[in-house]
């Protein structure tokens, strides 16, 4: 199994963190992992991305041009990689201030209003966990137990009162997510 | 790669190149830390800070006003026969040039890491390699050369700061640890070395007897210098070096293959390049193209002889580089006009991706 996926938005989405949680639940089952983050001027306050490869074998390259799957979370991220999802690949997205929407039919398009859910339940600190659990419904390329062991391993001990929390959020996510095409 | 290493007792994190390395450095031993922040190598200040190894180990970590204060602070420590170090960014070691140059002179060892971003001047913060002339070249004045390893993971990244310490001790010399924007930010799983204690002032008085430690009745005064006014001094120094970078250039060379045996064409990237060209390698295997790659892990020591034997044996060589073509010229000599050598390379911070890498191979050696 190899997935490579791209997560993409705004800076403050929690797209970094996303990446992070799918690279540590990845490392929880096993698995090789990679996160590259842009780190340059996009970051700092415009758009923010993530590579994340889980792999069962050794992974060659972080850098990548084409993906398995791409969750974009704003515009500019859905023009820029809409067409690097590699066919029959799986694209989601956030609809939230969005004015195009995607227009390939050869992959997997799925839609989930996290961001809309979050702002009318006062969830926005999980906005990135609900898009996550989204994720795992179309992608069960992690198990849900192993983003909870990740989540533990990479927060900090006062934060694990969250955990609950982050586990509604995946399930609620789950449940969000539609596929549109 | 190459280097992956299970230690039994030590558990799989996952974790920055950049924190990799401060956690490595902590555990070797290291003695002292001197830096200054600069994109992309921050964490490794960070780190060290956050982990507060001066309550654990003693190591001193200090934040000095600049780079050249930073260098020349490793100097001093360096003088005491401390396991020094440094980190910075290209610009930032840039301003270290003089300082590394006065500790060949004064045959010091110690650690430099440069986590490279696009240049020249203030650049960008995006990774680049275009330090390679600066690093193997001598960066600095007179007739000197640093031993250059070349990580392409972070479990390399923590490998290689042990690594680093052991071979400036060994030939007395500066070492630098040339890694690029992406390797510093990026996470993978890695195994960090086990715990060395520090060298204690009796271990220091024997494996540094050059080292300053306060005169003692049975020994002529140790002296760390790098002026000689005696052109006849200068010389048998530069002799010394001379002959450490022969025995250097035999015994230190590391390097890594992957699907060169049956190969046509070899691709030569380092670090991160690397990486991606070992994608390219499988993509152009896809298609039947029988592509290898060679991925000098010492940049000095150069694997000069392990090219030049494949010279002999494919039908062309491309070196991939994010500069505008620097170990280019190495390669070159390497294979000394027996095959075609071109080039591939993005500048200024722009990554390439495995398959424009893949697209260049076809059209420049394949044609």
């Amino acid at each position: 199994m190899k997935e490579e996926i791209i997560i993409a938005g705004f800076g403050g989405q929690g797209v970094l963190s996303m990446g992070k949680i799918l690279a540590y639940s990845g490392l929880m089952q096993g698995q090789e992992v990679s996160w590259l983050p842009s780190y340059g001027p996009e970051q700092r306050g415009g758009t923010a991305n993530a590579t994340v490869i889980l792999s069962d074998e050794r992974i060659s390259s972080p850098v990548l041009n084409s993906f398995d799957t791409a969750i974009v979370l704003n515009q500019p991220s859905l023009e820029r990689f809409e067409c690097k999802v590699k066919p029959g690949g799986t694209l989601i997205f956030d609809g939230n201030g969005f004015h195009k929407f995607p227009t390939r039919t050869d992959i997997n398009v799925y839609r989930i209003d996290a961001t809309e859910y979050a702002y009318a339940n006062n969830a926005s600190k999980t906005m990135n966990m609900i898009i996550l659990g989204g994720l795992l419904k179309v992608r069960p390329i992690v198990k849900v137990e192993n983003v909870l062991k990740g989540l533990k391993k990479s927060l900090p001990e006062r934060h694990h009162h969250l955990l609950d929390m982050n586990e509604k959020a995946i399930h609620i996510g789950m449940d969000l997510i539609r596929k549109i095409n | 790669m190459s280097t992956e290493k299970k230690h039994n007792t030590e558990e799989v994190r996952l974790m920055k190149g950049n924190e990799a390395i401060a956690h490595a450095a902590i555990r070797c031993g290291c003695d002292g830390y001197f830096g200054y922040p600069i994109t992309p190598q921050s964490e490794i200040m960070e780190t060290l800070m956050d982990l507060e190894p001066w309550n654990t180990t003693g190591m001193v970590v200090l934040q000095a006003e600049s780079e050249t204060a930073s260098i020349n602070m490793v100097y001093g420590a360096a003088g005491c026969g401390k396991k020094a170090m440094t980190s910075s960014s290209s610009p930032g070691v840039s301003l270290m040039q003089e300082g590394i140059s006065y500790m060949v002179g004064a045959e010091l060892p110690c650690v430099i890491v440069n986590v490279m971003r696009g240049g020249p001047g203030l650049g960008t913060i995006q990774p680049s390699q275009a330090d390679y002339f600066q690093t193997v070249k001598g960066g600095g004045h007179g007739d000197y050369k640093l031993i250059t390893l070349a990580p392409a993971s972070v479990q390399e990244m923590a490998d290689f700061m042990v690594k680093s310490f052991d071979l400036a001790f060994k030939y007395r010399t500066p070492v630098m640890i040339l890694a690029d924007g992406i390797i510093g930010q990026m996470m993978e799983k890695v195994v960090l070395p086990p715990f060395t204690p520090r060298w204690t002032e009796e271990e220091i008085r024997e494996q540094t007897p050059w080292a300053t430690l306060g005169k003692t009745p049975d020994r002529k005064p140790n002296v760390i210098n790098s002026l000689r006014l005696e052109a006849a001094d200068m010389e048998k120094l530069n002799l010394v070096l001379q002959s450490r970078y022969r025995e250097i250039e035999q015994k230190e060379v590391l390097f890594e293959e992957f699907e060169c045996a049956d190969a046509d064409y070899i691709i030569v990237a380092f670090g991160i390049t690397a990486r991606i060209c070992q994608k390219t390698v499988e993509l152009a295997r896809q298609k039947g193209i029988k592509a290898g790659l060679i991925r000098p892990i010492t940049l000095y020591p150069f694997p000069t002889a392990q090219i030049k034997e494949y010279a002999d044996k494919v039908k062309g060589m491309i070196s991939v580089e994010m500069s505008a073509g620097q170990m280019i010229e190495d390669v070159r000599l390497a294979v000394n006009g027996k095959v075609p050598v071109e080039f591939y390379g993005r500048m200024g911070g722009i990554v390439p991706s495995p398959e424009e890498v893949l697209e260049a191979l076809e059209n420049k050696l394949i044609g």
